[in-house]
């Protein structure tokens, strides 16, 4: 639910998505998510002003960019860490065909203009979900870069899966974790393919599960399904080290300003009542 | 879940420590029965549902193991405050005698952490976020001991890179010896993590370490390596040292002892002799008259080509008359080894003198008529 007024508020295009009515104020934003808990309010809801404060949650909503993300990036920075490379023409994948530029040499070049639009509405969703303290989780079956992408997660205090996918982790998650689990609130793939170039089953699992999820998608990839995608090369060390640097700068500067409003509005409040 | 124990003791006067068996008639206890479920049988931990031993129950049991220490200690007469769980195993030995031949069905007092298996605490706090970053996965424990250990063979390699751009690689290899040690295996591995593993992700894990074992710089990250290594027990190439004792005359003499089927022989050794061989306080070729017995006798010195040089006295009893010979046959060779040199040993055990004959009677089994005879098979 949360996520759906986002998507409203951030991309005017799913405002198609109207039929959606208002979220309950009262629920909180974690019952959406949750397995096998009965509806029974939570202890937390009761004093914890944070979560009906209003306003901590909606002012980010009214600016288009809050966070600042587009000052992360720069043209020249995608260019020289190699993004803009493809695969060969043989690979490319027919709903590529937008994104990329051209081909030179039967190598694929991606369309930097649109990547960097693309890039700027991810990390922009990523710090509003990061903001609104949601479980993001990092994959990438990259056997090249699990290790850095594991790193990243840790670093920025959220979750990676770079092992291999057992089937009902998200679908059939009471039987696998337990009763009371919540699921993640976004889904970063650093590599939309797994070990033998097949989509992930994790990006139809998330659709499944109404999951939102960022991706960078390569030529070779299918955007379809993954909600913000982000045409690049998902192949070359210095690509995906820019995309970990930047996922992990725009989280921790949600996190950071989330901290700031809690304590500006927690001042503002003193004074209101004083 | 079966008979659950309860410490219900009754002493009177703890420092008594004159007749345990009074006591044991005063006293009506049961004890706890092992349970059989662990964490690691389980196929699927997290979702085996809420904590069967909550943490207060268990140090529930741990108080009263403390307890229950200390009666047991004042019951056998023993320092509460030194008694140490060897004395317990030895205590409850004594006291509930059990002819059980599974050792693990017997009765133990063990303390609560090596009874109830470790469980898994709620893996989220109360904003329902898991505590560990690699929740998602399944198997948090596994992946992120691979994450460690890939992290520690990117060190290794960062490290080396340093030393090979300074020029100095090839002074400073430092090698992990693995000698005399083994990895761990699969269930050992398990029960670190207390999670389950397939064979795949067990052979993941040793592969890994196998290749952080080959780089040359792997010296940093000895001691963590040492943790997966296990040390192999030393086999012992001499069972035992047997030193050469003398008696008043200041001749050297050794004593050995020899089984075989039921015979039991111990046989002594003296030096200075010239062949003469006693069984029972009766010559030999009176004990044994048949060639095949004294054959066998006489073979550990005919091996060595000490025919004429040895006395031997010897007792035997037990068993038939082969038997009987093979006993004091393996006894005199183990009395010959404080002899000889360690060579002749090698040699003695080679040529099978020195190893003791596993065979028994096999026992007739019901719907045959001997071990292996069958009845007679009658068509119609």
């Amino acid at each position: 639910m949360a996520a759906a007024r986002l998507l409203q508020a951030v991309v005017p295009r799913f405002c198609c998505l109207g039929s959606l009515g208002k979220a309950a104020p009262s629920t909180s934003q974690l019952s959406s998510r949750l397995y096998g808990t009965l509806l029974a309010p939570e202890a937390n809801q009761q004093v914890d002003p944070t979560v009906i404060n209003d306003k901590l949650i909606t002012e980010p909503l009214r600016h288009p960019d809050f966070f600042n993300v587009k000052e992360l990036f720069s043209l020249k920075e995608l260019f020289d860490a190699r993004v803009h490379l493809g695969h060969k023409k043989g690979c490319r994948h027919r709903f590529m065909e937008p994104y990329i530029f051209g081909c030179r040499l039967d190598q694929d070049i991606i369309d930097l203009d649109q990547t960097m639009k693309h890039l700027q509405l991810a990390l922009n969703f990523t710090a509003h979900v990061a903001y609104r303290k949601g479980i993001i989780l990092f994959i990438c079956r990259n056997r090249q870069f699990g290790h850095l992408v594991e790193v990243t997660a840790r670093d920025c205090g959220e979750y990676a899966h770079t092992r291999y996918w057992q089937g009902g982790l998200l679908t059939n998650a009471h039987v696998q974790y337990g009763t009371g689990i919540r699921l993640p609130d976004l889904l970063i793939f650093i590599s939309t393919l797994n070990n033998v170039f097949e989509p992930h089953v994790a990006v139809r699992d998330a659709a499944k599960m109404n999951i939102p999820t960022v991706g960078v998608v390569d030529t070779n990839c299918n955007p379809s399904i993954i909600t913000y995608p982000i045409p690049g090369n998902d192949d070359s060390p210095l690509a995906v080290e820019l995309y970990c640097k930047l996922f992990k700068m725009t989280i921790t500067r949600a996190k950071n300003k989330r901290k700031q409003m809690e304590v500006l509005y927690g001042l503002q409040k003193k004074a209101d009542s004083s | 879940m079966a008979n659950r124990g309860q410490w219900e003791l009754q002493l009177a006067e703890p420092a008594d420590t004159a007749d345990v068996t009074k006591y044991k008639e005063q006293i009506d206890w049961t004890l706890r029965l092992i349970y059989t479920t662990t964490a690691v049988q389980k196929r699927n931990v997290a979702a085996s549902g809420p904590e069967k031993y909550t943490e207060a129950f268990i140090k529930n049991q741990i108080e009263e193991f403390n307890l229950g220490k200390r009666h047991l200690a004042n019951m056998m007469g023993e320092d509460p405050e030194t008694f140490t769980q060897e004395d317990i195993d030895k205590a409850i030995a004594y006291l509930f005698p059990s002819g059980l031949f599974e050792k693990r069905a017997r009765p133990i007092m063990k303390h609560p952490t090596e009874i109830f298996p470790k469980q898994r605490a709620i893996q989220w706090g109360e904003d329902h976020r898991p505590f560990h970053f690699l929740f998602y996965t399944g198997k948090q424990s596994l992946y992120s001991l691979m994450h460690e250990m890939y992290g520690k063979l990117l060190d290794i390699q960062k490290y080396q890179d340093h030393l090979r751009a300074q020029g100095l690689l090839a002074e400073n290899r430092k090698q992990i010896n693995l000698i005399g040690s083994r990895w761990l295996i699969k269930e050992e591995l398990e029960e670190m993590l207390v999670e389950k593993l397939s064979d795949h992700d067990y052979l993941m894990c040793i592969q890994l370490l196998e290749r952080l074992v080959t780089l040359p710089c792997c010296g940093i990250e000895e001691e963590y390596v040492l943790k997966f290594r296990k040390e192999l027990a030393i086999q012992l190439k001499k069972v035992m040292i047997e030193p050469l004792q003398y008696d008043e005359q200041g001749v050297a003499f050794s004593t050995g002892e020899g089984k075989r089927k039921t015979s039991r022989a111990t046989a002594v050794v003296y030096d200075n002799g010239s062949g003469k061989i006693t069984v029972n306080r009766v010559d030999y070729l009176c004990y044994f008259p048949v060639m095949q017995d004294r054959e066998q006798l006489m073979f550990p010195f005919q091996f060595l080509d000490r025919l004429g040089i040895h006395d031997m006295v010897c007792t035997v009893s037990g068993g038939g008359r082969s038997s009987q010979a093979g006993a004091i046959r393996l006894a005199s060779a183990r009395a010959l080894c404080s002899f000889i040199t360690e060579n002749e040993v090698e040699f003695m055990r080679q040529a099978g003198l020195l190893t003791a004959d596993p065979r028994i009677r096999e026992r007739k089994k019901p719907g045959q008529e001997g071990a292996r005879r069958k009845f007679t098979w009658k068509k119609r």
